[in-house]
């Protein structure tokens, strides 16, 4: 097996997670859909460390996780918040931010 | 795990540069990458949030193995711990917070979105692997000792590679996160710090009045003069004590003060009062009927209307009764005496 | 003048004429500003002081005026203990502007020319002041009017004492400025208002002939300043200069209502008389007088130039008498004659040496005898209920001896009466018209002296309907008001004979002052250059004709107004009696060539505007805004729209980078 392959599932990951974050509605699977986009993008950086034999594409997927972890912290207390302004947890339902 | 473990080894032990992988990466690769994309279409087309948190977490574990296999120890545990561990332990108590919407539905309400989403992920997922294909990536340099290749486009210090070539994953990874990338380091835990705050922040709700002193609460219940005793526990004169079960007013209504709001908002309340209240007037019919064949006419009614102050005062303090609903009793005299004699039956 | 064979034209040798020599301020010289400031500062007071000023503002407005005449005054006697070129001063004030080769100071010029004007404008312009406190004592307004007043002495210094034509141009405008609101003073009157538009429209068109000048003068010699422009006139091409003079000569036609742009003086009588007397009589209309002779050298350059500068003067002067004969309007009638003075002065400068000293001669005795006559006017009006229809008029000899007494001197000045100013200074005209030699000379003899005889006439016929006659003033006007009442004809305060009196002296005796001994001629000689003409004839055949004419025309109007009734309403009247009453058709003229024309233009212009540029303007907005509220439904609120459209332009992007490394 080539090792490119990992660089396939990852565009392939990728892409389902972007996908995934245009048809869901409910705010914490899109929310799910991006992390699952992360980490797709991890793979790759861990593939290409490994493609170049050295670690630095592995600090990237190691920063990624980190900011991701806040990213997380942070997009769930707002999904929270909206949820107990708006007692819904959709995000086509909070769209006042329109013509 | 037996095959990661295998990855993992040979991710160590791959000294030579690699254009193929070994066997057992490639089988390994080829059955998580299936239960990964599987996992990654799970979480997208599940009905249930729940059910795509699960199927995430699948693909992340999928992808932390892959990590290893691929020399990344350190970050392959870190996926499984942080990622599969916490961020999503972090999901699914969200998810319990929110509950189940109608954003859970998978009908379509943006006109076109669904067409455009996928012709716009086909097209880039086409797009992005066709790159892929095409691009000249030539031999990968892989691990291990003497595997670095000098000709690596990335310009690495010596230490590292060194490191690298001892197969000191976490040691190699520790030295680069404390040299060449310290600042970035150092301004992820401005970046956390600030993350935690906000999240606080954001959670926090604020109060807008002065929390009510227990001495306060009891004032406001004697000023307002509504249910000033406590209200009604669920199950007394019902035939069982659950609390779904509310309790009986005398006249075999059911009291719904005496269950959880909760429940009362979900519609859980189980109401067995017809039932009993059914057999209790049959009963008494069939009992008049008998007596009225044996002559004497004792009139239910006059000691039903005895009987109701009695078992009001017995009821432990249960009757709650608006004085409008006292007032309906009152008029409806059958079901007083229907609650007259569910008390007989039962005494 | 004597009689004379002197040869051709000569330019006043080395000390005058070009090249003006002068040097710089010091002594009681270096007080030259004051003469600008002084009234400068009374316009600043009265006009930022408002109302708190009322009560004093007339006298502090008159105090002003007398200072500046009195530093005027010292001047003068400064200047003639000087001799020769230490007469010509140059005061540098300070730096206006300097941007590269741009320099326009702030600079005061102070010589013979100039001195003649300062003790004329503060001469006069502290007499009329005095006039105006008795004149305006019943006006809420007088402190208003001082300021104007002021500020207009000040601008008309200042266009006579810069030492450059740039900052001449700024006291041309600013006397612009003053005219127009002193002329719109009773602006609660639409006829005056309007009036006041008129002469400030038309003097526009003056002003953009000065300014053209200096754009000429500064792209020919680089500088604005008299020294050097006058001074280069002979390295410039005969074509420059012909188009200076003539640009300089549409600045003099509009500001001293030469014709073509003379329309707008008799509508400015609109304005107190006071305002008639002074500014559109003695001092403001004079300014291209001025001009012309200040720009000597240029129009020496340039015969074609004076040949114009001729042909407008000989023209308005007829023009003027004309109308003068026709006006029952007093005011309008004098105003007439100021027209056709003008004209004289005009015709004169246009003449060259022969002419200038004497255009500045007659500037100054028209000073006084036309200021004289207006405060006369002034003092009629006042005590006849502001009546000015002078078939209202009559036998107002008995009621206010003052204001005839001075009136007749000044008429008779006027006429040309021997040995009265008037005399001296038209006689000289005539003769320099007649030394012009050939055609031209005779027909601008004969011209003046037709006007001589027109004006003998119209001023006889003014005065005998105004002083003389039947008391017309006693009966009912036809259609008048119900509350008409008969006017009581008085004589004015002093503060208002006074001025009267002192201007009655200068009529009668400047010209005699002026000629003896050449005084006058002599002191501007250095200045405009001087040069004796070619009489075809003896100069008292001259005098002799001029006499005659006038005593013709004396003559006819006394037959006409003296031995005949006057009527009460004006009779119909010759076809050309009629013409000469709506200013030989001058405005229709003006309506049909010019403004009907800018109408047509602006109305061509606002539609395109409209249509065109606003259509075009208009529609792109329309169209942008057409185009954003369809477009904006794009911005729909849903993320996942915003998504797409990202995540879709990342495909895009892709896609491109793909293509590029493809190919």
């Amino acid at each position: 097996m080539n090792p490119a392959n990992y660089l396939f599932l990852s565009a392939l990951l990728f892409t389902i997670g972007a996908a995934g974050v245009l048809l869901r509605r409910n705010a914490i699977v899109v929310f799910m859909c991006v992390e699952l986009m992360l980490n797709a993008t991890n793979l790759a950086f861990v593939t290409f460390a490994r493609m170049h034999g050295n670690y630095d594409g592995q600090i990237i997927a190691f920063f990624t996780m980190v900011v991701a972890a806040a990213e997380v912290v942070v997009g769930l207390s707002i999904i929270i918040a909206i949820f107990r302004s708006r007692r819904t947890a959709s995000v086509d339902d909070a769209n006042l931010m329109k013509w | 795990m037996s095959m990661a473990s295998g990855g993992l080894s040979e991710g160590v032990v791959l000294a030579e540069q690699v254009t193929r992988t070994s066997t057992g990466e490639a089988v390994q690769f080829w059955v998580l990458a299936t239960i990964a994309v599987l996992g990654a279409l799970g979480t997208v087309f599940l009905k249930k949030a729940v059910h795509s948190a699960l199927t995430l977490a699948a693909t992340m574990v999928c992808l932390a193995i892959f990590y290893m296999a691929q020399g990344a120890v350190f970050l392959g545990i870190v996926q499984i711990v942080v990622y599969t561990g916490a961020i999503m332990m972090l999901f699914l108590f969200v998810l319990m917070l929110v509950g189940v919407s109608s954003a859970d539905s998978l009908k379509e309400t943006l006109r076109g979105q669904r067409v455009a989403a996928v012709l716009c992920g086909l097209g880039f997922g086409i797009l992005l692997i066709a790159g892929i294909a095409n691009a000249s990536l030539g031999d990968f340099a892989g691990y291990g000792a003497g595997g670095v290749s000098p000709s690596g486009a990335v310009e690495t210090d010596q230490e590292a590679v060194a490191l690298i070539n001892q197969g000191e994953n976490v040691k190699g990874i520790a030295h680069l996160i404390f040299t060449r990338y310290l600042w970035a380091f150092e301004i992820t835990s401005a970046l956390l710090i600030t993350a935690a705050l906000g999240a606080m922040v954001l959670a926090h709700r604020e109060r807008l009045t002065p929390r009510k002193t227990q001495r306060e609460l009891s004032e406001e219940r004697v000023r307002d003069n509504v249910n000033l005793a406590p209200l009604p526990a669920p199950g007394v004169y019902a035939r069982h004590n659950a609390v779904d079960i509310p309790a009986l007013l005398p006249d075999g209504s059911i009291s719904e003060l005496s269950v959880n709001a909760t429940l009362r908002a979900r519609g859980q309340v189980r109401d067995v009062s017809r039932e009993p209240v059914h057999q209790v007037a049959e009963l008494e019919e069939s009992a008049e009927v008998w007596m009225e064949q044996r002559g004497d006419v004792p009139t239910a009614r006059h000691e039903g209307e005895e009987a109701g102050p009695e078992a009001d005062g017995t009821g432990e303090g249960a009757a709650d009764v608006d004085p409008d609903e006292a007032g309906a009793e009152r008029t409806d005299g059958d079901s007083v005496a229907a609650g007259a004699g569910s008390k007989e039956s039962r005494s | 003048m004597t009689q004379t064979s002197v040869s051709s034209v000569y330019l006043a040798s080395t000390e005058g004429g070009a090249g003006m020599h002068s040097v710089a301020a010091s002594g009681v010289f270096s007080a030259t500003w004051l003469v600008i400031g002084l009234p400068l500062l009374g316009a600043a007071v009265l006009l930022l002081g408002g109302r708190r000023t009322n009560r004093f503002g007339h006298w502090l407005g008159t105090l002003f005026a007398l200072g500046s005449f009195a530093v005027a005054a010292a001047l003068f006697a400064a200047m003639l203990g000087e001799s020769g070129a230490d007469r010509s001063i140059d005061q540098h004030l300070w730096n206006w502007v300097a941007v590269g080769d741009f320099q326009a100071e702030i600079g005061l010029h102070l010589d013979q020319l100039s001195m003649v004007f300062v003790l004329l404008i503060t001469g006069v312009g502290s007499l009329i002041h005095i006039y105006s406190i008795g004149y305006m004592e019943h006006d809420e307004n007088r402190r208003r009017f001082f300021a104007y007043l002021n500020l207009f002495l000040a601008s008309m210094l200042l266009l006579v004492l810069a030492n450059n034509y740039l900052l001449l141009y700024v006291g041309w405008e600013g006397v612009g400025l003053a005219s127009y609101l002193l002329i719109g003073f009773w602006q609660h009157k639409p006829s005056a208002a309007t009036a006041a538009k008129k002469a400030f429209i038309m003097n526009r068109v003056g002003d953009f002939g000065l300014a053209v000048a200096i754009f000429l003068m500064f792209t020919a010699f680089g500088t604005f300043s008299f020294d050097e422009v006058l001074g280069g006139s002979a390295a410039a091409s005969d074509g420059t200069m012909t188009a200076i003079g003539l640009m300089l000569l549409l600045a003099a036609c509009g500001k001293s209502a030469q014709f073509p742009l003379q329309a707008w003086l008799g509508d400015a009588m609109e304005g107190p008389t006071p305002v008639s007397a002074l500014i559109h009589a003695a001092t403001m209309v004079t300014a291209g007088v001025y001009l012309i002779t200040r720009s000597a050298e240029i129009f020496n350059a340039s015969p074609d130039a004076q040949l114009v500068v001729t042909i407008v003067g000989a023209i308005t002067v007829l023009f003027g008498a004309i109308v003068g004969c026709a006006k029952d309007d007093i005011k309008k009638a004098l105003a007439a004659s100021t027209m056709s003075q003008i004209g004289y002065m005009i015709l004169a400068a246009g003449l060259g040496p022969i002419g200038y000293a004497f255009a500045i001669m007659h500037l100054v005795t028209h000073g006084f005898f036309k200021a004289g006559l207006f405060l006369g006017a002034g003092s009629v009006m006042h005590g006849m209920n502001d009546e000015v229809d002078m078939r209202r008029y009559g036998g107002l000899r008995k009621y206010m001896p003052v204001t005839f007494v001075t009136f007749g001197l000044g008429y008779l000045a006027i006429i040309g009466f021997p040995l009265l100013s008037g005399f001296f200074s038209k006689d000289k005209i005539i003769e320099a018209a007649f030394a012009k030699g050939g055609t031209t000379g005779y027909v601008l003899g004969s011209v003046t002296l037709v006007a001589a005889a027109l004006t003998a006439y119209y001023m006889t016929r003014v005065m005998l309907m105004t002083f003389f006659g039947r008391e017309r003033w006693k009966e009912a006007p036809v259609g008048a008001p119900a509350d008409w009442h008969e006017p009581h004809p008085h004589e004015s305060p002093v503060s208002m004979t006074l001025p009267m009196i002192v201007l009655a002296f200068g009529s009668v005796f400047a010209g005699g002052l002026f000629v003896l001994n050449d005084a006058f001629v002599n002191w501007l000689t250095p200045v405009t250059g001087f040069s004796h003409g070619e009489l075809p004839f003896s100069v008292w055949v001259v005098t002799g004709m001029a006499t005659a004419m006038v005593a013709l025309g004396v003559a006819v109007a006394y037959v006409q107004y003296a031995r005949r009734e006057v009527p009460a309403v004006a009779p119909q009247g010759s076809l050309v009696t009629v013409a000469a009453r709506k200013d030989l058709y001058q405005d229709s003229i003006n309506e049909g060539l010019v403004m009907r024309p800018g109408q047509y233009l602006t109305r061509l212009l606002v539609w395109l505007d409209g249509r065109g540029i606003d259509g075009f303007v208009g529609g792109l907005a329309a169209f942008i805004g057409g185009t954003s509220s369809r477009v904006r439904k794009v911005q729909t609120g849903f993320v996942r729209s915003y998504a797409l459209s990202m995540f879709g332009g990342t495909a895009v992007v892709v896609a491109a980078t793909l293509m590029a490394r493809m190919a």
